[in-house]
């Protein structure tokens, strides 16, 4: 329909117009994800978006029913992949809830170090996605830069560069290396340059700061009835960190400062998180000067981990119900032997080690151990019941609810996803501003398929 | 007894059919017509100031406790026992009544820093629920997915569809009689 | 197919030409597109295979790259970019979800995006090192390199029908 010819020099008022629907499709150039984004637009106005996600719906929930607990760590990982052992973090503790056992410290310390390993690869990403968006792709390619040096580290603890499925209900597959204090300080110091180069060329820098400023913007109230957490709530005021509220593992004895913005605009979201980062690496820091020597593993039947050269002496004198009960520590390597024994007991003396792996299968107490965890149908029996365990994403607050009826599979395992709520709050927030608003709003909403869509 | 619990009790002592704190997580069962009284009270009330609807889902208890669970060794004596720090002395009450779904929903407080569960059942033939997106936007997603994930209608919803899997798909994927691997492709096979 | 010597060399400058410059068209959905962009930044750098500008156009791009899980609500999209890109193209099924469908075999998910598009290259790995994306590329620059300059190629393998247990 044209619009009406006004022959007296009316306002644009007078002139009959209609919304252009644009479809920002699928299939879009952000790195951040596929979801649709139909806007309703005045000109270069936004004056109502609907968001329409789905598009990477796996199946978490049904799969996690087909498994048993330790083998829904994997689809876990696949959550929010950007920082997989958070989620893994979570839905163990979730099931160490439900079963009602603690792990020893030192497992703690090691899941909370590498938990803050992963939010600051996340908030890497997420600044340098949403960087690159804005053309600044000399800073996602600093930012990633930094990640890989990260990612490396992940890989000496846990063997995979992104997928890592480290954690287990009852502890984490392996201990931290022996010289993990070195590459770690030394790939902190890369991280740090890099940050700080970040620093100067996106925080003042005109165009960053204009595009930024006053785009995005949510006040505290509709944030927190969106149900929002994480940086994206921090940004507009509140103060709710789960680490510091609800505190878990051992952040209660780690001190950390929790950064909080004030506008709730895209520019205060991405001080918050590159504040945040700084502060994971001093969380970091902090624990790996803290943590205790021990063992890593506990047995999810009754709590008790006893070293392999205790077990294998039990075995000797033929005390089975003893070691029944317990857990031997084997070194993820399956060469057999404990590393915290190694240093007290005469080194690779057989008779007082757990055997390799070959003697697992010809010994009847390694046997015993490897078959009541490994076989399907046996492993890990949590009591009938239902928790709930929120723990600190790098998007929020991160939610499993568990459900148990005694049997071996999980009857159903819900992820509170955080960046949903943000995505459900999407709508509001860019409606009333300009389509170029649109990028920078959406990368700093960091969201991530896996755990939106799950 | 919990003190959340205690005065949703004394509150609307008609609507609580059952409470526990299993695991040291507050829960109320509700009866379904009373749920958004009892939803506006925890947000308003000063004593609750419940500002954050945290989660809203749902559970499929037909198949609860009729999977096979292998006995393992019942004489070994192997058996799971909690720590000391965490209580054991009420075990899980179990699903509550007979109702085939449960909607659960849980709610934080940023002020005062305490967690509610609201379990409300929901029996399958009258598969119906209030919404509370008056009360909180959340809800909004949250309950389109359990429609879409379970079949749970929300009365007042502004706009009941689906939100993760795609408009022609027939059926509710989440539930327990939903096998896992029935496909319905757009297009290609269904392998 | 003339196999003189003039239409030989033709042939091969043709495919050296489009073999050093790959225009990707990176269909990321999930968390292979991590991988991805570890592979295209510094550390293991994509552009010294000529690869490195991605087009985030299907009009403008020869080689799609689809990294991540295809489920059945994304998979016409999928098909509808296939079908915009101009001869001569070639797909690249980066990860096991879009090889065969990965762990995820339940409602939600294409098993593979073979049964929807013509697949050149498979790269397995959940998600696959960037050294398998490197190697991966080298081979679909091999297969580039000896094919015809109209585009013809060997019709890829049907897959093996698995009889329903």
């Amino acid at each position: 329909m044209p619009p009406e010819v006004n022959t007296t020099f009316g306002t644009t008022a007078d002139l009959e117009t209609r919304d252009m629907l644009l479809n920002v499709g699928p299939a879009h150039p952000a790195m951040h994800g596929i979801i649709r984004i139909l806007a309703k637009l005045d000109g270069e106005r936004i004056h109502e978006a609907d968001v329409e996600i789905g598009y990477l719906h796996r199946g978490f929930e049904k799969m996690s029913e087909t498994v048993d607990y330790n083998g829904v760590i994997p689809y876990t990982d696949r959550l929010n992949y950007v920082s997989p052992l958070i989620n893994n973090m979570g839905y163990c503790m979730a099931v160490e809830k439900l079963l009602g056992i603690a792990v020893p410290e030192r497992c703690h310390y090691v899941r909370v170090i590498v938990a803050e390993i992963s939010r600051i690869s996340d908030h890497l990403t997420c600044i340098g996605a949403s960087a690159m968006e804005l053309g600044a792709f000399t800073v996602f390619l600093y930012m990633i830069k930094a990640r890989e040096y990260l990612w490396e580290l992940v890989e000496r603890v846990t063997g995979a560069r992104m997928t890592v499925s480290y954690c287990r209900v009852g502890g984490v597959k392996g201990d931290l290396p022996d010289d993990f204090a070195e590459p770690c300080r030394k790939a902190f110091q890369e991280t740090r340059k890099v940050l700080g180069e970040v620093d100067g060329l996106l925080t003042r820098n005109r165009i960053f700061a204009d595009r930024m400023n006053g785009t995005g913007v949510i006040s505290a109230e509709d944030a927190i009835s969106y149900g929002i957490t994480g940086p994206f709530l921090r940004a507009t005021g509140v103060d709710y960190d789960v680490r510091k509220d609800c505190p878990y593992a051992v952040y209660d004895r780690l001190p950390f400062d929790v950064p909080v913005g004030t506008r709730g605009d895209n520019m205060d979201r991405y001080l918050v998180r590159m504040e945040e980062m700084e502060q994971s690496m001093r969380i970091v820091e902090r624990a790996l000067r803290d943590i205790p020597h021990g063992p890593v593993q506990v047995n999810p039947g009754t709590g008790r981990a006893i070293p392999a050269a205790e077990m294998v002496d039990l075995a000797k004198v033929g005390n089975i119900v003893a070691i029944a009960d317990g857990s031997a520590l084997a070194c993820p390597t399956l060469e057999g032997s404990n590393r915290a024994a190694h240093e007290s007991i005469a080194t690779h003396d057989k008779r007082v080690f757990l055997p390799p792996k070959e003697d697992t299968y010809g010994n009847i107490e390694g046997l015993m151990q490897q078959f009541k965890l490994v076989m399907f149908g046996h492993g890990v029996r949590p009591p009938r019941g239902e928790v709930y365990f929120p723990v600190e994403g790098a998007n929020g607050e991160l939610g499993f609810y568990v459900v148990s009826d005694g049997s071996g599979s999980p009857y159903r395992v819900r992820v509170r996803p955080p960046c949903f709520a943000i995505m459900s709050a999407l709508a509001k927030i860019l409606a009333g501003d300009l389509i170029a608003d649109m990028v920078p709003t959406f990368g700093s909403v960091n969201m991530i398929g896996g755990e939106l869509d799950r | 007894m919990n003190p959340l619990i205690e005065s949703v009790r004394q509150c609307f002592p008609d609507a609580v059919a059952a409470s526990h704190t299993y695991r040291g997580d507050a829960t109320v069962v509700l009866r379904r017509g009373s749920l958004l009284e009892v939803a506006r009270f925890l947000k308003e009330d000063p004593a609750f100031q419940m500002n954050y609807l945290m989660d809203l889902t749902a559970v499929d208890y037909s198949t609860f406790g009729k999977r096979p669970a292998p006995a393992f060794f019942p004489s070994s004596g192997v058996s799971v026992r909690p720590s000391p720090q965490i209580p054991d002395e009420d075990p899980w009450p179990g699903p509550p009544g007979c109702s085939r779904f449960v909607v659960v929903y849980h709610f934080y407080s940023v002020a005062h820093k305490h967690r509610l569960r609201l379990v409300v059942p929901v029996e399958e033939a009258n598969a119906e629920v209030d919404s509370l997106s008056s009360l909180w936007p959340a809800a909004n997603w949250l309950e389109r997915e359990v429609w879409d994930m379970f079949g749970i209608a929300f009365r007042g919803h502004p706009n009941l569809k689906r939100i993760l899997m795609y408009d022609g798909f027939e059926g509710h994927p989440l539930r327990k009689d939903y096998p896992v691997k029935k496909r319905q492709p757009l297009i290609g096979p269904s392998n | 197919m003339d196999t003189s010597f003039l239409t030989t060399r033709l042939d091969e400058a043709i495919g050296w030409a489009r073999k050093y410059s790959i225009f990707q068209y990176p269909f990321v959905t999930a968390c292979c597109g991590m991988e991805y962009m570890a592979t295209a930044c510094s550390h293991y750098d994509v552009d010294r295979f000529g690869a490195g500008l991605p087009r985030f156009s299907p009009r403008q791009a020869d080689v799609l790259f689809v990294v991540g899980t295809i489920s059945h609500k994304i998979a016409p999209v999928l098909r509808r970019v296939y079908d915009q890109m101009a001869e001569p193209k070639w797909v690249v099924a980066f990860g096991v979800c879009t090889c065969t469908g990965g762990f995820y075999d339940n409602y939600a998910t294409v098993m593979g995006i073979d049964t929807i598009l013509p697949v050149d290259v498979y790269i397995p790995g959940c998600p696959p090192r960037p050294e398998m994306v490197l190697d991966g590329l080298m081979k679909l620059q091999d297969k580039i390199q000896n094919q015809h300059a109209t585009g013809v190629r060997p019709s890829p393998e049907p897959r093996p029908l698995i009889p329903e247990p």
